[in-house]
């Protein structure tokens, strides 16, 4: 089996960001990165799934010089070959990023591609959909479970969806987009981190790939949202009950 | 805040960065949410450290070859500054037991002991202790009464050994015995195993901090040890142990650099949050000047633990430096861990906080592995005072 499989460096979940005075974006100053957690799910059930059936994995990232030690972590991890596509996340959105993706699935031709479902940065939740699309793949997103049905031919997923568990079988190629719960991502030894630190990273442009790199969406400004309100205390339940009818008028 | 330290991430390498990054996220997804219940059971499952040799975080800094995950002292404090984030050092001294307990038996050289102690300890299959301090001997080996007498092709080893970590759990120790009455030239490492006969936990220590760490006294009565479970040949002891405390004290000197770093941030996490008299604690001078000082110390404790650590990385013997990292290591730590207290107030005196509990554990750095006061001594006498 051939898999390509993404990762994204991401403003560490846990640091409270802070945004530019002028609401052009986010403050990178002083800001660590992490690689998206969906990502290293995406990335356990690739190298998991290649363990299983045989063949590779390929990581692909899109981002700036600074990505390659992200895209090492994957490697680390045990990614067998490693691409990063030259951007920079001012130039890019999900649709360029899901056009980028797809050209180079067009090129490597791999069985799966595997991406995480959104990265927690600007939680957008599209370039799976928009890839598989635009390839005209199947898809399946959310995955908590994978499954590899009829020989290699095809995979069943189970996915994440309001209300519970829905199970659908995707031929391949296809593109599944991987949910916190399919795995616990592994973590890499240390002779896996040096090793990495030597694996070639193959650059592309978004010109090698033949992309257009005309945007659709253009960021106006960032602000933070308004801050909580105090919550309110009720004395009873008949209390709640008023002020969730007369005040919040919800009932 | 922004980290204080930040601009010593320049001298590290993206191995270390990326290990540090590693053992922080096993500190919080597998340490973290258990770390009050085996602190207040004081114990954490046995199976913690095979989750960890799998998680490639246990032999860091032994040979590759030997099982271990290889790398150098500053990937091991790499390991330290990041399950610090498990607000526990009791787990990562237990866990770490290894760390003092291998490598005199790796000086010894014994491919018979590789296989039998090293490989399966740093798989997380066996646990390690090493057994030094008695009642009447601690720092001052000359002190060790602890003997191993020669009978036939064995040793019979009679004594006692106190403060042992991991000592209670420990499939096998690494003791220090006396084979001769010549006081440093005496003394001889023998591993000796859990069911041998005569060998046995006395007590299961009950600490001020460090509490999820098992310590122990062992008694060992007439133990009957195959000669093939000595180290290394009689009398070879001394010089081997010397090398083992070095390690011993820059792992406790990272730890003092992180837990100051890790009080730090929860303290002043929790004073930018915090409201008295009308505003954050961060808006009054008098906190913030204090966490300005503390910030300024975590700086200087790690800086200097870096430069010691990268020299003794290359291969430098520094006994002055190392001894001087830890004394100041631990005293910052402490100093910190007192300042971080206060500034939480009654919050960093609940046993629920991981400040509590730091600051409790950092009580032990400038005790363990040689006293201050010790390492006082070594440093006057190494630098010819």
């Amino acid at each position: 089996m051939k898999i390509l499989v993404t990762t994204k460096r991401v403003t560490d979940p846990g640091t409270k960001i802070k945004l530019k005075a002028d609401g052009s974006g986010i403050a990178a100053d002083g800001v660590e990165f992490k690689p998206n957690p969906f990502c290293e799910n995406a990335i356990e059930a690739a190298i998991s799934l290649r363990d299983q059936h045989g063949g590779e994995v390929i990581v692909v990232s899109i981002g700036p010089d600074e990505a390659d030690q992200t895209i090492r972590s994957a490697v680390a991890m045990g990614c067998n070959r490693a691409i990063r596509i030259d951007g920079n996340d001012g130039g890019l959105d999900g649709d360029l990023v899901a056009r980028a993706l797809a050209k180079l699935a067009e090129s490597e031709q791999p069985d799966v591609f595997i991406l995480g479902k959104q990265a927690v940065d600007g939680d957008s939740n599209q370039v799976g959909q928009l890839m598989a699309e635009y390839l005209g793949w199947p898809q399946a997103t959310f995955a908590s479970a994978i499954t590899v049905t009829n020989g290699g031919k095809s995979a069943q997923v189970a996915r994440e969806v309001d209300g519970g568990i829905e199970t659908v079988e995707v031929d391949f190629p296809a593109v599944i987009t991987a949910d916190l719960r399919l795995n616990e991502p592994r973590f890499a030894s240390l002779p896996n981190i040096m090793k990495a630190k030597r694996t070639a990273i193959e650059v592309k442009t978004l010109a090698d790939l033949g992309v257009e790199t005309t945007l659709k969406v253009r960021t106006t400004r960032f602000e933070a949202p308004p801050g909580r309100q105090a919550g309110k205390k009720v004395a009873d339940v008949a209390d709640l009950v008023q002020k969730l009818r007369n005040e919040a008028k919800v009932l | 805040m922004k980290r204080p330290t930040a601009f010593l991430d320049v001298q590290l390498d993206a191995t270390e960065l990326a290990l540090r990054q590693n053992a922080r996220r096993f500190a919080e997804t597998v340490i973290a949410p258990n770390a009050h219940e085996w602190e207040e059971a004081e114990y954490f499952p046995d199976s913690l450290f095979r989750t960890a040799a799998k998680a490639g975080l246990l032999g860091v800094g032994f040979p590759e070859h030997l099982g271990g995950q290889g790398g150098t002292v500053m990937h091991q404090m790499m390991v330290t500054e990041g399950f610090i984030h498990g607000g526990t050092t009791g787990v990562m001294a237990g866990l770490g037991s290894l760390g003092i307990a291998l490598p005199p038996i790796l000086a010894g050289g014994s491919d018979d002991h590789v296989s039998r102690f090293i490989r399966p300890t740093l798989a997380g299959e066996t646990i390690a202790a090493l057994a030094i301090t008695e009642p009447g001997a601690g720092s001052d080996v000359a002190g060790v009464r602890t003997r191993a007498v020669k009978d036939g092709t064995d040793y019979r080893i009679s004594g006692s050994k106190l403060f042992i970590t991991s000592g209670c759990r420990a499939d096998f120790v690494t003791v220090l015995c006396r084979t001769s009455d010549d006081p440093h030239g005496g003394l001889t490492f023998f591993v000796v195993e859990k069911g041998m006969a005569g060998f046995s936990v006395s007590k299961h220590l009950q600490k001020t901090g460090w509490r999820a760490s098992d310590t122990a006294e062992l008694a060992f009565d007439e133990v009957r040890v195959p000669e093939r479970n000595r180290v290394g040949a009689p009398g070879s002891a001394f010089l081997t142990l010397m090398k083992t405390f070095q390690a011993e004290r820059l792992a406790l000197a990272a730890m003092g650099h992180a837990s100051a770093e890790f009080l730090l941030e929860a303290a002043a996490a929790y004073a930018r949050e915090r409201k008295a008299f009308g505003k954050v604690l961060t808006g009054h001078q008098v906190i913030r000047h204090r966490l300005a000082e503390m910030a300024t110390q975590v700086a200087a404790a790690k800086a200097m633990n870096y430069a010691v650590g990268r020299r003794v990385a290359l291969g430098d013997y520094l006994v002055a430096e190392v001894s001087m990292a830890k004394n100041f290591a631990s005293d910052v730590a402490t100093r910190i861990a007192y300042d971080a207290v206060q500034i939480l107030g009654g919050m960093g005196y609940m046993r629920e906080s991981a400040v509590e509990r730091i600051a409790r554990d950092v009580r032990l750095l400038p005790i363990g592995g040689g006293t201050t006061e010790i390492m006082n001594e070594i440093i006057g006498k190494t630098l010819g005072i």
